[in-house]
């Protein structure tokens, strides 16, 4: 179990002002001037020695990513987009870390900004966290009037803004490119790549999107050194996470762990347990409601982290963590997120703009029972055809989780349709 | 419109916020203002938008006014149609489903009387059922106006919802005795942080 003296986020919970006076002494903006004048090239290879992958879902090396901007920039600006669009189900961390330590996000900001050389920070929050908006807002004046942000940046040289942009309400907006759509005032519909956004983003500008968690740890990361972050977890699998723990525990929170904590341990340790305890567990989804859901027997021994989740054909995704009891429908539970991923389908891609409204369709069917048992194979090659066959990633989401429901529960499903059979009959005789 | 109804235009302080959305974004970018401004618009009339404000918005910005409707319309925050005082957004996603939100829709129906989509004849409260609001660890969540409403039981959604009638003061978050997003009782972690005032 991870020791405080080596939790990144201190304030996670609130207990102390988010303030700058109270970020300060938790060590926020720390001889930030100081790493800034080890230069680029020492924080992006700092960045990719720490081994930090992307805390959004996709996982992609953070230190990597930030490499791909171009070194030249005297054609024009670059830019960072902070993505703050959180909506995934089951995710609710990095609005504990924007209304709670929202200067560990701002400083992170203006380092990874400078390392890829990026003119400003464009903060995109979703629309509903409006009060999280304005604690934002209020930290980034702090930091300007403090001479930490605008022109000589912490007396550095180097001249650096950060600005908060609102959704207004789209799920789809999470997908980088739609982000930048949204960005620049227009529907939130996902850009074909490539061109990728590190070479044109932003009003046609480089630009690198990342998650909130990835850019406020990575203060941090700079100040304690690489090889304090990558001795925690695993190889391939380091660091600190923020999980998120949801559905039928007994106290569900959030909680920063080290990565590769097993399921059992982090639900028993920090979520008091699932109601009814571990025998009445019937399955968790293990990283926010695109990822694949996980029957009980796996749950047992899995370890929460990138590489030992997609071994079990599922994933770290968010490390949202959604627990269901024995007591759960488990064909609703799923059919609910179809619901979700048809109403989030942003229509730009025919697969997944009628393809998520049929399975939708067919699992409110399912749910029943009232379907025949040959649909079941019929709703998986709906799924396999949206999987991969849009520009992004909101087809593949969309059919994961039927995809895992099958995989696991198939039986229950059946079971369902012939429930619903035996009951007709008994109703026509 | 009627040929009597009050033209619109930005109040003084919208002017200002609006004009300060602008300036965030690179010179010739205005465009990137128009969701907080729609925003700007819509608080200002009431919580919803017209045809007219649309066209008002695309003048002040330079666009066509069909691009500030796209844009007005894909975005589930405006609203096209009068809201009430209070809109009520029950979160319905699976981790607050799991939580019980279909009890806590029904308890909103049955005391404010309307169904979803619909507003009370007082005006007062509108009823929608959202996606993810994005609180799962403190479901089932609402959110009404700008909070959110955390960790509700049918009882005290419905204590919450006639303070709100009442227009006495109500309190944002967990609605349980609890520190935001920390597990309930004795803490896990943090300990030499937590309750630790600076």
């Amino acid at each position: 179990m991870l020791q405080d003296k080596d939790r990144i986020f201190t304030n996670l919970y609130g207990a102390q002002s988010w303030g700058l006076d109270a970020a300060m002494k938790r060590g926020d903006w720390d001889g930030t001037k100081d790493i800034l004048a080890k230069g680029q090239d020492w924080i992006i290879s700092e960045m990719k020695e720490s081994g930090l992958r992307g805390r959004g879902g996709a996982g992609f090396p953070t230190g990597l990513k930030w490499s791909f901007m171009p070194k030249d920039v005297s054609s024009g600006p670059s830019y960072l987009v902070v993505n703050a669009d959180e909506g995934e189900p089951g995710t609710c961390k990095d609005r504990d870390l924007m209304r709670h330590d929202p200067h560990k996000l701002i400083e992170g900001c203006l380092l990874a900004g400078f390392a890829m050389n990026a003119s400003a920070a464009y903060i995109y929050i979703r629309g509903e966290f409006y009060r999280e908006a304005e604690v934002l807002n209020a930290a980034i004046e702090e930091a300007r009037a403090k001479g930490f942000l605008g022109k000589n940046a912490c007396g550095s040289g180097y001249d650096f803004d950060v600005f908060v942009h609102r959704g207004a309400g789209a799920y789809i907006c999470g997908e980088e490119t739609a982000l930048i759509e949204s960005l620049e005032g227009k529907k939130g519909q996902p850009r074909l790549k490539p061109p990728f956004p590190a070479n044109v983003g932003a009003w046609g500008r480089p630009t690198t999107v990342n998650n909130v968690e990835s850019i406020a740890v990575a203060p941090t990361i700079l100040r304690r050194g690489a090889a304090w972050f990558a001795g925690l977890g695993r190889p391939n699998n380091v660091g600190t996470k923020v999980f998120c723990i949801s559905g039928h525990v007994n106290n569900p929170c959030n909680v920063e762990e080290e990565m590769g904590i097993p399921l059992k341990e982090l639900i028993e340790t920090h979520a008091g347990g699932v109601r009814g305890g571990w025998d009445n567990l019937l399955a968790v989804i293990p990283g926010g409601s695109s990822v694949p859901v996980l029957p009980k027997d796996i749950c047992d021994t899995v370890l929460m982290d990138f590489d030992s989740l997609k071994d079990v054909q599922s994933g770290l995704g968010t490390a949202a963590v959604i627990v269901m009891d024995k007591s759960t429908d488990i064909i609703k539970a799923i059919a609910r997120l179809a619901e979700f991923y048809k109403h989030e389908s942003c229509g730009q891609c025919t697969p997944c703009r009628e393809g998520t409204g049929w399975m939708w369709r067919i699992m409110e069917r399912l749910v029943t029972g009232e379907a025949d048992k040959s649909e079941i194979d019929m709703l998986l090659e709906v799924s396999k055809q949206i999987e991969g066959h849009t520009i992004c990633a909101l087809g593949d989401a969309a059919a994961w989780p039927i995809q895992g429901l099958m995989r696991h529960f198939r039986p229950t499903v059946e079971a369902r349709i012939d429930a619903y059979r035996s009951s007709n009959a008994v109703a026509a005789e | 419109m009627s040929g009597n109804a009050e033209k619109f235009e930005f109040s003084s302080e919208t002017a200002a916020s609006a004009e300060m959305h602008v300036a965030k974004y690179p010179a010739g970018k205005q465009q990137s203002a128009v969701m907080p401004i729609l925003d700007l618009a819509q608080r200002q009339n009431s919580g919803w938008l017209t045809q007219e404000i649309i066209e008002y918005i695309a003048d002040y910005l330079g666009m066509a006014p069909m691009k500030v409707l796209e844009v007005a319309t894909f975005y589930t925050m405006y609203n096209h149609k009068p809201v009430g005082k209070h809109h009520v957004q029950v979160c319905g996603t699976t981790p607050c489903w799991l939580r019980g939100s279909d009890d806590i829709m029904n308890a909103c129906k049955k005391h404010l009387g309307i169904e979803k989509g619909e507003t009370t004849a007082d005006g007062l409260f509108t009823l929608s059922e959202v996606e993810c609001a994005g609180a799962c660890v403190n479901a089932p969540v609402v959110a009404i106006g700008d909070d959110y409403f955390e960790d509700l039981s049918p009882e005290s959604m419905i204590e919450l919802l006639n303070k709100l009638k009442n227009g006495e003061a109500v309190q944002a978050g967990p609605q349980i005795d609890r520190q935001t997003s920390a597990p309930i009782g004795k803490a896990t972690s943090l300990t030499d942080f937590v309750g630790k005032e600076t």
